[in-house]
């Protein structure tokens, strides 16, 4: 079994380049790569595209802040790809300044694109969106006389993950709602460097309880 | 003349009484949250959350949190025994695949069509819809929980919505603070009325198309 090498987090940061598009896992914060995105933020790049749930947390009245939002307030994408940016009011501000640009993605149609490119689908057909905004300038098609939209797949250049455990050759196990987009993320970009808290011997996970394995993974980090 | 006080305990009390023993339920953030602090004793319903988990229980103990267990508005949550986790794909495969007995979501405008709005108002306001639109679509059943009336005293519930729609025909029920609507043939039929409102106030104060079920009764809320 292939060992993965075992980079820090600004080696890690190092891979990104600008123009990527970037898929990090997350959900408002809940299992994101914060040290990563840290060493990210650190060389203040500025024209990245973004494909993640959404643009996390920043609380302006408490100070919090969280997952990508560091890099929003630092405007490291030129455009983003995530279903919602109610927890970030950066964003909102500088999309309205016509500063950025915002694609909103219904979640679950997100997450299917994400798959899509993966899986190696052309696309998938899904009934989310008819009737509202989101099927403007894409294809219907009726299936057994129920209209879908065309959504098409969602590669990226490189993916940012979190798990919670890793094998040495990048096996790996994820916890609880911390789960969310990483796996699909891991399968749907060329470069995929896990951010984990745990790293074990080969042997060591069991097979069966194994959420992704280690043929997606890249490099890993430590968190 | 009664006069409307806003009363979001009473729509939360209401709608924990929709659903049956065993039911799939999606509580959206806010008010809906509230209705999973009522549900009768006797009927046990597992909560979803759509960022990846069903056996949804309440918040942990202040201390307790976990940081890798948030629900889908990132509070700090638990899992009840035989609750389970899974990714976002499969998460909203259980959402589209009608899988989910009920949603129970907020409304900024709901109609007589079944039409919904809640996740953007252009010029001011845009969070985004996240899952709200898989939700309303996939589901088996739709709840619309609002207050009846905007601060402005205009009602929510619209002969047309305004603003841009969240999903086109897919609400079945709205319960507001002054009763219970079921969406049918294009109307609002009232099913319930909670007092001190009655009927006769509903319809005066409305501009959409109310019809008064023939069985509608005096809603009752314990």
């Amino acid at each position: 079994m292939v060992e993965k090498p075992i980079v820090s987090a600004a080696q890690a940061a190092e891979l990104v380049e600008e123009g990527m598009v970037v898929h990090v896992g997350g959900f408002l914060g809940c299992g994101s790569p914060d040290r990563i995105l840290a060493a990210l933020l650190a060389r203040h790049l500025h024209d990245l595209t973004l494909v993640c749930n959404d643009t996390a947390v920043y609380d302006q009245r408490t100070g919090k802040i969280n997952g990508v939002a560091p890099l929003i307030v630092d405007r490291a994408f030129s455009r983003v790809i995530v279903s919602h940016i109610g927890t970030n009011p950066e964003t909102q501000r500088q999309m309205n300044a016509g500063e950025l640009v915002v694609d909103l993605v219904p979640q679950g149609t997100l997450a299917e694109r994400v798959r899509a490119a993966g899986y190696g689908l052309g696309g998938i057909l899904t009934p989310t969106g008819i009737g509202t905004e989101v099927e403007q300038g894409k294809q219907k098609i009726t299936v057994d006389g129920r209209e879908y939209l065309l959504e098409l797949p969602l590669k990226g250049d490189i993916a940012l993950i979190k798990a919670k455990r890793a094998d040495k050759s990048g096996n790996l196990v994820f916890s609880k709602s911390a789960r969310n987009f990483n796996p699909l993320m891991a399968m749907a970009c060329g470069l995929v460097v896990a951010e984990v808290e745990e790293i074990v011997e080969i042997g060591a996970l069991d097979p069966d309880y194994i959420h992704t394995p280690s043929l997606f993974i890249d490099y890993l980090v430590l968190a | 003349m009664v006069e409307y006080v806003e009363n979001k305990e009473v729509i939360a009390r209401r709608i924990a009484r929709f659903f049956n023993d065993g039911d799939i339920v999606n509580l959206g953030i806010g008010l809906p949250t509230l209705v999973g602090n009522y549900i009768p004793e006797g009927v046990t319903v597992l909560l979803q959350s759509e960022n990846g988990m069903i056996g949804l229980g309440p918040a942990p103990v202040p201390g307790a949190e976990d940081k890798d267990l948030t629900n889908a508005g990132a509070q700090p949550v638990t899992i009840l025994p035989g609750g389970a986790f899974f990714d976002s794909a499969f998460s909203f495969g259980i959402i589209r695949g009608g899988h989910v007995d009920f949603t129970v979501l907020g409304v900024l405008e709901v109609d007589q069509e079944g039409n919904l709005a809640n996740y953007k108002i252009p010029g001011k306001m845009v969070p985004g819809m996240g899952g709200a639109m898989d939700l309303v679509v996939g589901s088996k059943k739709v709840i619309a929980a609002t207050t009846h009336f905007e601060k402005s005293g205009q009602s929510k519930l619209k002969r047309s919505c305004t603003l841009p729609l969240t999903a086109s025909k897919e609400v079945d029920f709205v319960v507001t603070d002054v009763g219970v609507f079921a969406i049918r043939e294009g109307k609002f039929i009232l099913m319930e009325w909670f007092p001190p409102y009655s009927p006769e106030f509903i319809l005066a104060n409305s501009t959409a198309d109310i019809v008064i079920a023939e069985d509608c009764k005096q809603g009752e809320i314990c």
